[in-house]
């Protein structure tokens, strides 16, 4: 383990690799219990576009990732709010449209090969540039910020929508952050996992701590330890078995949510049995 | 609310409710399934569009309404979302959140009010178990005292008596006894009224979504007092009180 921060790219990558299993479970844990645990996926594929129109213009991918998975979040979570018939249909056909455009224009980027788009898709520790981290820092400090500012508001809208509204909460801005704040995360994330398996960050870990835990707090401080650990696994195992970083987080979590089942079951069952009356 | 109409899917759930609930009155809006009652308080509260006719809160419209710290709303039952563990004393805590500004942290006088709401409904000995693990009854209670917590002037219930064991629904009525004492205004939802009966100082009944009965909460006598009646036909005896009579306005 300490030979490997002798890599400057190792650094960058753990550095990275941290943040994004700290912030990803945080808003996850609403996600989930929004049942919005696909919007990650959603927004994953829409950022392939955004990637693609930076290699395209020559900006840095990071940025125009950033502004056009938030565009395309907006945009999901209008669809979800408008209408009960046709909005899965419609998100599906944001999901094509993003991932089809995003391989389109890669492709059209003169000097762009698979590796690249491999890179982005599943991740990639060696791709991880010093403005990339300061990216990711300053936006998974907003996350962060988000989740202890709006937590609590947050937290009545995830419970029950009607009682947010009935208590005065601005629904629809509160609803429209979740979905920016996911987008943030995605683009946090995508250097690290990839977009195709960002999402499995912000929902594997509170997964795995809801085996342990009673109260939403505990589940989410919880999930954010899991999430780190399974980043900093992941990573590090990936550097001497050489594959893609995303792949073998996603398993290194996977893996704890199925050893959390076993332990959890007997965790409870330790317990002292609630009264019942 | 006035004239008010509501149409789901094409089909009027509402046709035209003239209502108006007076401080400290206990209303309770009785009706058969599928009569709108749920509806009717939804759309009093804006949570639910009007297709025509207008309400107000307080006398404002629900989208310009700023107190809503005034109003504590109980729905029909605890969502539990996506399934992520949550204990009783969260959600019971989160009632407060009307009262409490952004960016604020919660302070002695939010934590007071949380536990006076657990104890007032029995529960605050389980404060600490996810409400997941709770029965139909408990729910309801700390439904109820998640409304306590933010101390409203008015109470907005929807069927906070069905699906409730029988302690249960003693220590609502025995709660809402002392509200109502307290002067607090008190709306709800009910498919039988049983140990609320005399609670209550105005019935409203709904059906086919329109009001057909306003007034005197309607003694259960013969067949009616079974338990489990739906009080749901009109009174033919005592005429509607003028103005809220079946008006459709449009």
């Amino acid at each position: 383990m300490i030979e490997l921060l002798r890599f400057d790219f190792m650094q960058r990558a753990l550095i990275a690799a941290l943040l994004v299993g700290l912030a990803a479970p945080a808003i996850g844990t609403f996600m989930v219990q929004r049942r919005l645990a696909l919007l990650g996926d959603g927004i994953g594929h829409v950022a392939l576009t955004g990637v693609a129109l930076g290699f395209l213009t020559d900006t840095a991918p990071v940025l125009t990732a950033v502004v056009v998975s938030v565009a395309g979040a907006v945009a999901i979570e209008l669809v979800r709010e408008r209408g009960r018939t046709g909005g899965d249909v419609a998100l599906a056909l944001l999901f094509y449209g993003g991932i089809a455009g995003g391989v389109l224009l890669i492709s059209l980027a003169p000097g762009r090969g698979n590796s690249t788009l491999m890179s982005y898709l599943f991740g990639s520790i060696s791709s991880v540039t010093v403005e990339d981290v300061w990216v990711i820092a300053v936006l998974a400090a907003a996350v962060l910020g988000v989740v202890l500012f709006f937590g609590r508001e947050l937290y009545v809208l995830c419970q029950d929508e009607e009682v947010a509204k009935a208590s005065g909460l601005p629904v629809r801005f509160l609803s429209l952050l979740i979905a920016v704040t996911a987008a943030l995360t995605v683009v946090i994330a995508m250097r690290v996992v990839g977009l195709l398996l960002v999402s499995a960050l912000m929902v594997v870990p509170v997964a795995t701590s809801q085996q342990f835990t009673r109260s939403f707090r505990s589940t989410m401080l919880l999930s954010m330890l899991f999430g780190m650990a399974a980043t900093l696994g992941g990573l590090t195992s990936s550097f001497y078995v050489k594959v893609p970083p995303g792949a073998i987080i996603v398993i290194v979590a996977l893996g704890g949510f199925v050893l959390a089942l076993g332990l959890g079951r007997f965790v409870r069952r330790s317990r002292p049995q609630e009264s019942i009356p | 609310m006035n004239g008010g109409q509501v149409t789901l899917d094409r089909r009027p759930v509402l046709r035209g409710i003239d209502l108006t609930i007076e401080p400290g009155e206990a209303v309770a809006v009785l009706g058969a399934n599928g009569s709108g009652k749920s509806t009717l308080i939804r759309a009093l509260l804006g949570l639910r569009p009007l297709s025509g006719g207008t309400t107000l809160l307080y006398g404002t419209p629900p989208a310009r309404f700023r107190e809503w710290r005034r109003i504590g709303y109980v729905p029909q039952r605890l969502s539990v979302g996506g399934g992520v563990p949550t204990t009783i004393r969260e959600v019971v805590a989160s009632g407060r959140i009307a009262r409490q500004r952004r960016f604020r942290p919660t302070g002695a006088a939010d934590r007071r009010a949380t536990d006076r709401a657990l104890e007032a409904v029995g529960m605050a000995h389980r404060a600490a178990d996810p409400v997941q693990a709770l029965s139909g009854g408990q729910q309801q209670r700390v439904l109820i005292a998640r409304a306590l917590a933010g101390e409203p002037d008015t109470f907005v219930m929807d069927e906070p008596t069905a699906g409730v064991d029988h302690e249960s629904r003693q220590l609502l009525a025995d709660t809402l006894g002392r509200l109502i004492g307290q002067g607090r205004t008190v709306l709800l939802v009910a498919h039988e009224l049983g140990p609320l009966e005399p609670l209550i100082t105005r019935a409203v009944v709904l059906r086919d979504g329109c009001v057909c009965h306003d007034g005197p909460p309607p003694h259960a006598v013969g067949t009616h007092a079974l338990p489990g009646h739906d009080h749901v036909h009109p009174h033919a005896d005592e005429t509607p009180l003028s103005p809220l009579d079946w008006r459709p306005t449009s």
